[in-house]
């Protein structure tokens, strides 16, 4: 009786490790089936006058230069308003902040940051960068929004990779005479840099990939030219990917493919440079 | 000398503080804007017309109940998919899978993750969509059904990511303890590593609910964007239209200050409190998290 109920229980056991190998088999490969998909269908898009090209004929011909140059500068303006200022943060929160009401305040309208449906910091876009400052829809006001959503993510990951440094280099450089912010700006900031730059390439790739804030902040159907200055609206990936796949009739296949391509393989080429970061970061550490 | 270096530590110093307040200030801005341009909404229209069924806003109807239902319905039916299936491979990458599987499986969940909304939206369009239509035998595929897919997939690396920390965090000798009683592997995940990663687990679970009411394009370009309140369980089949998705779709219509304006503030406002509860309960369930960052990235 012992006994069966013994073998009852490991194939249970065995049943319950198949099931579960299976769930998350269905998890991840519709991933690689997603990527895989795309990659085929939209190579034969990929021409050199596709990716140098304007779109012509009511974007049903030509190329998506402005759309792969706009998304160019947003993720460039992007991180020129949230890297500073998220390691600043980081930089805040690891070395300075001590365990109060405060620094529990902080670390909670984070994680709310980090909560807020895209779409809303579209609206906030709206209300504060493109009407209240009057930035209009423009490259500046999609910077400014996408980085604010950006933000919580650059945070978190750059103080998880100061908080790493072992506390021993912070007492060496103290004690040789070192002030605080020369123990951070020479000793922490250093070793903590491949963690530091993961996090912003994840977080840029998010802004990258991102078009609900940008929808009323700074995008625009279609330009017969290039933005010339941050006071102008730009096209960009996402939002023309959104355009020629819902709003535009009789649109070729080949060109929304081709489309998503670009913008996966601009996405997943920071992912993959994120992660190779990391675990090159990871091999080499001696501490 | 001293002195000037000490001069720029301080305001070096002050930098780096006023950075540090400056996430409190971003979210009492966001809260700020959405209040003055939401808030009139009220004064323009009754709560009465805004608790209504029909949302119709050329006509000056504007009911959000019908939004509210869309949101809850494609949010309920993400979670369905999401929350088992964030557990299990959860579960399985910290608890069964070999070393090398894991290496595997992480960052594929967080490409998932990395996924642009859009291109998961295009391909439901042209993919999902058709497929569904054919397969249930249904006259359109742009239903609350193929939103609920493919957002329980951009949910799941939310759960699986706050879910494995939990579990990790689980000390190792809970594990060896109910080994050394003679339990199996299996039964050990289920009545000891599981029951103490709970409140974890549960974060994850409200995270990911949380990461799904507030997904706009995806939904936007798959669920048919019909302003039909859901009755049933047969609205999973049909159109919906979502409160997410609305917003998107129309701000860029309306007139500056105009009714129609101000409400679709409104619902933002509404979106944004969703959001400030869930992640108020969720930060404060009694789970310190080893891997903060983590969770937010997915």
């Amino acid at each position: 009786m012992m006994k069966l109920f013994d073998q009852n229980r490991h194939i249970v056991q065995r049943l319950g490790f198949i099931a579960i190998t299976l769930m998350a088999l269905v998890t991840v490969l519709p991933i690689i089936g997603t990527v895989a998909f795309i990659l085929v269908k939209g190579g034969s898009a990929i021409s050199l006058e596709f990716l140098s090209g304007f779109p012509h004929d009511g974007m049903r011909a030509g190329g998506i230069l402005p759309a792969i140059i706009g998304t160019l500068y947003l993720t460039l303006g992007t991180a020129l308003f949230s890297v500073p200022l998220g390691i600043a943060a980081a930089i805040y929160l690891s070395e300075y902040a001590r365990d109060n009401q405060l620094t529990r305040l902080i670390r909670l309208a984070i994680i709310n940051l980090a909560g807020i449906p895209s779409v809303v910091y579209g609206l906030f876009g709206l209300g504060l960068f493109v009407l209240f400052l009057k930035f209009g829809t423009s490259i500046l006001a999609a910077s400014l929004t996408l980085s604010i959503m950006t933000l919580p993510v650059i945070i978190s990951t750059s103080e998880e990779a100061l908080r790493a440094v072992p506390q021993a280099f912070r007492t060496v450089s103290i004690s040789l005479g070192a002030t605080r912010w020369q123990t951070i700006s020479r000793i922490i900031l250093k070793e903590a840099l491949p963690g530091i730059l993961t996090g912003i390439i994840l977080g840029l790739e998010r802004a990258a990939g991102e078009t609900a804030p940008i929808l009323f902040t700074g995008a625009a159907f279609f330009l017969p030219q290039l933005p010339h200055s941050p006071f102008d609206a730009t096209m960009a990936l996402p939002y023309h990917l959104f355009v020629i796949s819902t709003q535009v009739p009789e649109m070729p296949i080949q060109i929304q493919y081709g489309t998503a391509l670009v913008l996966l393989v601009f996405v997943l080429t920071m992912n993959v440079i994120a992660t190779v970061i990391r675990s090159r970061a990871r091999a080499k550490r001696q501490w | 000398m001293e002195k000037s270096l000490s001069w720029r530590e301080f305001i070096i110093t002050r930098l780096i503080q006023s950075s540090g307040y400056s996430a409190i200030l971003f979210v009492a801005l966001i809260f700020f804007f959405l209040l003055r341009e939401g808030l009139p909404a009220l004064g323009e229209v009754d709560v009465s017309s805004l608790l209504n069924f029909r949302w119709y806003p050329i006509e000056s109807y504007f009911g959000i109940l019908p939004l509210i239902s869309g949101s809850l319905i494609v949010t309920l039916g993400a979670a369905l998919i999401a929350v088992p299936f964030g557990i299990g491979t959860a579960v399985y990458i910290s608890e069964v899978a070999p070393r090398w599987m894991r290496e595997i499986l992480k960052p594929l969940v967080e490409l998932l993750g990395g996924l642009p909304s859009v291109v998961l939206g295009f391909l439901g369009i042209l993919v999902l969509a058709p497929f569904l239509r054919v397969f249930l035998n249904l006259p359109t595929g742009l239903t609350a059904f193929t939103g609920s897919l493919l957002l329980g997939g951009i949910a799941v690396p939310t759960v699986v990511s706050v879910a494995e920390d939990a579990l990790d965090s689980v000390p190792r000798a809970y594990r060896e303890g109910a080994w050394a009683l003679g339990a199996t592997r299996w039964q050990t995940i289920w009545r000891v590593t599981l029951p103490a990663a709970k409140s974890g687990v549960l974060t994850a679970v409200m995270l990911g609910v949380g990461r799904a009411i507030g997904e706009t394009m995806t939904v936007m370009m798959v669920t048919g964007n019909a302003p039909v309140l859901a009755t049933g369980l047969g609205s999973l089949f049909a159109p919906v239209r979502t409160m997410t998705a609305t917003i998107a779709a129309e701000m860029g219509e309306v007139a500056n200050g105009s009714t129609h304006y101000h409400v679709l503030f409104f619902i933002g406002m509404v979106l944004f409190i969703i959001s400030l509860i869930v992640n108020v309960i969720a930060s404060s369930v009694v789970f310190r998290a080893k891997k903060r960052a983590e969770r937010i990235l997915s």
